[in-house]
């Protein structure tokens, strides 16, 4: 039986080589464990969208890092309906596409701010720790609540936990340091209440364990989501340059470019697992009672029957349903969000910096092969 | 044809609103899924209904 696919081979940009071979296989993880790999678009979106394949998962999985360690109270993507309803309710008001469009000007601001401090560093610069990090970063941490300038509590420790190169207790102490400091920054708040959805939570009925699981949830997806989106769908678009002229110059194309990039470079692979809660059936298979089932979102996102030409980069096409935020009661809560700050920040880089461009060799490039969100570790540019 | 949402399944995810916001929109309060116009067609309208990631949309 073969592993999970991991090998990007040639394309840094594709998915991992050989992944969509087979609609529904059985594969191997490094411990030894096997769990069905799903990678056609129709049965990703029909696995992800039935919840009789439970999200309820007790950790163990040490290829995936969210899977790794004990699920934490409050932490909803790991919960089944009601429960995972009664908790995803309390905030998706918070990020509808209305209440995002409203922070259009704050994230502009946000975005020209850190392109002023690019353009004052020494070049070359890393686009990642001058642009792509704190955009995100700054814009979560004021939604949330939580102070930017304590950032050496949280980010480290966030970015930890999703590293598949990581020992149990390794994941253990990160998960441990990142609750420690969001615990004493809400009993904080219990004694000063201050401005951010985390404060508006106080009151909501929810333990401070919940809180804090929630807050983890947040604060991790809040970061190392968009900021590898960023800093990756810039190097692939430089890689393009007919592709980055349409999203400079054309606010339309900027926004169709947000789902394109999304779909074809699917940061978020096989991150999620599922257990079968009872005898099911997909594609003619049952799928026994116990059993694991994880979903390649990559490989949906390049399926043919998704759309035509599923290979090429096509800034300019209209959105396709992709499943680059997964589908389902469990699809992206903050998915609206982090379309705003892709859609303000491409076009605003590559106008501020019209001669943007690698300062390495694409070979050098530090892709991230060992974390569980793909992206860039280092992008190293000149202008 | 009489678009149909189910806000009991409805995930808040804002695809539909997204898609299609003259037809759709999103509860302030919890994000669900708000119907403008039940009458409307079109291929936002499609692109809407099989986009939605719970299935909440449907039309007859």
């Amino acid at each position: 039986m073969r592993a999970i696919p991991t090998d990007r081979g040639a394309c840094p940009f594709d998915p991992p080589a050989g992944m969509a071979d087979e609609p529904l296989s059985k594969v191997r993880l490094s411990n030894g464990d096997q769990v069905w790999l799903v990678t056609r678009h129709d049965l990703v979106r029909q696995v992800l969208g039935d919840t009789r394949f439970s999200s309820e998962i007790d950790g163990g999985f040490l290829d995936v890092p969210l899977h790794a360690v004990q699920p934490q109270p409050g932490m909803f993507i790991q919960m089944d309906p009601p429960e995972h309803t009664r908790l995803r309710r309390l905030l998706t008001g918070r990020f509808t596409v209305q209440r995002m469009q409203r922070l259009r000007p704050r994230i502009e601001q946000i975005v020209t701010e850190r392109l002023d401090a690019l353009e004052r560093a020494p070049r070359p610069a890393d686009l990642v720790a001058e642009f792509a990090l704190p955009i995100p970063s700054l814009v979560i941490c004021e939604l949330l609540g939580v102070p930017y300038a304590e950032r050496a509590s949280f980010q480290e420790a966030g970015a930890r936990l999703l590293t598949l190169t990581g020992t149990q207790e390794e994941l253990e102490e990160a998960m441990m340091r990142l609750g420690g400091y969001l615990a004493e920054l809400i009993a904080r708040k219990r004694a000063e209440p201050g401005e951010g959805l985390l404060d508006d939570l106080l009151d909501s009925g929810l333990s401070d364990e919940e809180l804090v699981g929630i807050a983890i949830l947040l604060l991790i997806a809040g970061h190392e989501t968009t900021a590898n989106m960023i800093s990756l769908g810039t190097l692939l678009l430089l890689q393009h340059p007919d592709q980055l002229a349409l999203v400079r110059q054309s606010p339309e194309a900027a926004r169709t470019a947000v789902d394109e990039l999304l779909r074809y470079l699917s940061i978020v692979d096989v991150g999620m697992f599922r257990r079968a809660s009872t005898d099911l059936e997909l594609d003619g298979q049952i799928i026994k009672e116990g059993e694991f089932v994880t979903c390649s979102l990559a490989a949906a996102n390049r399926d043919p029957a998704l759309l035509d030409r599923p290979e090429e980069l096509e800034v300019s096409r209209p959105k396709a349903p992709h499943v680059a935020f997964g589908f389902g009661p469990h699809q992206c809560l903050g998915q609206n969000l982090a379309r705003l700050e892709m859609e303000i920040a491409y076009p605003a880089l590559f106008r501020r910096l019209p001669d943007l461009r690698l300062a390495v060799p694409l070979e050098k490039v530090p892709f991230k092969s060992d974390m569980a969100i793909y992206g860039v570790h280092r992008l190293e540019v000149e202008w | 044809m009489v678009i149909k949402v189910d806000r009991e399944r409805c995930a808040s995810s804002g695809q539909c609103a997204l898609t299609a916001p003259e037809v759709f929109a999103q509860d302030e309060e919890d994000g669900r899924v708000v119907l403008l116009d039940e009458h409307a067609t079109g291929p936002e309208v499609r692109r809407a209904t099989t986009g939605c990631p719970t299935q909440a949309i449907s039309s007859d």
